[in-house]
């Protein structure tokens, strides 16, 4: 009994002491930090997602505040609210920037891309990928397994009932967690105002992406002998577009000729949509 | 002489981090590059000397004439914490620039079983405080050589073509083992207990 009240007594004077010590010490010791990094931490969303290339907010703030810094539109959560007020307290001139997007590149829906096996292993794109490029015809498509969904941490994922994954907008950061997390490195960041796409990543010839895929591109050159030279090309069976403002300008145009609609307007996409 | 042997027992032939195992998660985790692997070892360095003095005087002045020797592990730990606490608020004012070196290190290096292994070994060993201070000041120059052992390695590797799946911490963990072998060597020259 002795015993367990005097080390209960020495532990608690212990804590008593040491915690007055580093209390005392505290005031003491005290150090002027730069109060525009409080401010900062402020405005900034504090989701930590990186987006802004930082370990966090913190290391954000702390570049921004020290000079090392000097974009204020980094952030991706925030947008243009928080860009405002970052600018505002380290006395930059405010930017205007346009929302990006994460965008799926590929239409390879249960109806469009043909399986060519049974996938029964672990629910994941990774896995799939790895074990002989997933079930689907197309070894370049969406192995549809929601990796992508899983990383987002702002729920703007969501697996359609098409077997892709589907992106909300409003919600979408632009962190770049679902890019990162995607094997086929199918999803890119796009800004919002962009409109026409290549909705697919095949690199295989014509007829053999046309065998497992009705929406594949199959390489035929046709949009871009439609749209201005040099603003897209052709590059292993596969159309690439170079200056996406040139190809929005003649956007029908470039979308009308394209046989199997592997290059679509965005509200194309979106029309299949369902939540 | 008996300060010196343990502190050549702590850096090289009982290395705690090659023979005792202790310390791995900053083994690993901070040994990417050579100059975080240096600013690590610093921190641990220091944290250890000092801890190995303020332990030694806790253990010898409250818990043993109070029959209390059960509450080391709590009381070193606690102990410890504040003293790192305290020391980066000194650190913080009065050289920034030494802050800056040991940035995160510094807290992180409180909590770990490298620092409290150490405390507890000392205090197994029945160290006086002059033997228990190399003790602790040797512990920290062993682990920041290896560390600067495997960092550089690490450094050599980055550049060398590693099979896809040992990349990273994998391949790490094998060189940590086959460094421990190596360090098996060394047992021997000096015994201690």
């Amino acid at each position: 009994m002795n015993t367990i009240i005097i080390s209960l007594l020495l532990t608690l004077a212990l804590g008593l002491l040491s915690g007055l010590f580093l209390m005392i010490s505290f005031k003491k010791f005290y150090v002027q930090e730069d109060p525009r990094v409080e401010m900062l931490l402020e405005a900034l969303p504090g989701a930590n997602c990186g987006a802004c290339g930082y370990s966090g907010c913190v290391g954000y703030a702390e570049a921004l505040a020290g000079g090392k810094e000097t974009n204020a539109a980094k952030c991706g959560p925030g947008g243009q609210e928080v860009a405002d007020k970052v600018a505002h307290i380290i006395g930059l001139d405010t930017v205007s920037i346009v929302k990006r997007v994460a965008k799926v590149m590929c239409n390879g829906t249960k109806e469009n891309a043909v399986r060519r096996s049974d996938y029964d292993g672990v629910k994941s794109c990774r896995v799939a990928d790895f074990t002989l490029k997933g079930d689907r015809g197309c070894v370049y498509g969406c192995l549809g397994f929601g990796d992508c969904v899983n990383v987002c941490q702002f729920g703007a994922m969501f697996m359609g009932d098409d077997g892709l994954p589907h992106i909300i907008n409003e919600k979408c950061t632009a962190c770049g967690k679902c890019v990162e997390a995607c094997p086929h490195d199918l999803i890119e960041l796009v800004p919002l105002d962009r409109k026409v796409f290549v909705f697919c990543k095949n690199l295989d010839r014509g007829p053999v992406a046309k065998s497992y895929c009705k929406v594949a591109c199959i390489g035929c050159g046709l949009c871009v002998k439609q749209a201005p030279e040099g603003a897209m090309k052709l590059e292993k069976n596969l159309v690439i577009i170079v200056d996406a403002e040139k190809v929005d300008e003649v956007a029908d145009k470039v979308v009308g000729v394209c046989p199997t609609k592997a290059i679509a307007l965005d509200e194309k996409f979106a029309e299949v949509k369902t939540v | 002489m008996r300060p010196l042997i343990i502190f050549v027992a702590a850096a090289i032939t009982n290395n705690f981090i090659l023979t005792y195992f202790l310390g791995l998660c900053p083994f690993l985790g901070v040994s990417a590059r050579v100059s975080s692997a240096i600013g690590m070892g610093f921190a641990a360095t220091f944290v250890m000397t000092m801890t190995a003095i303020i332990t030694n005087l806790v253990d010898h002045l409250i818990l043993r004439p109070l029959h209390l020797e059960f509450l080391q592990m709590i009381v070193f730990i606690f102990v410890i914490a504040v003293l790192v606490q305290f020391v980066e608020m000194v650190i913080k004012k009065t050289s920034p620039s030494l802050y800056k070196a040991l940035g995160i290190f510094l807290p992180l290096i409180t909590t770990n079983c490298i620092v409290l292994g150490l405390a507890l070994l000392g205090a197994m060993r029945n160290y006086n405080l002059i033997e228990n201070t190399f003790f602790g000041f040797g512990a920290g120059v062993g682990f920041t050589i290896a560390l600067l052992l495997i960092s550089g390695i690490r450094e050599e590797l980055e550049v060398r073509d590693v099979p896809k799946a040992l990349k990273g911490a994998p391949i790490t963990l094998i060189i940590a083992g086959l460094m421990a072998f190596a360090f098996m060597g060394f047992s021997g020259i000096i015994s201690l207990q």
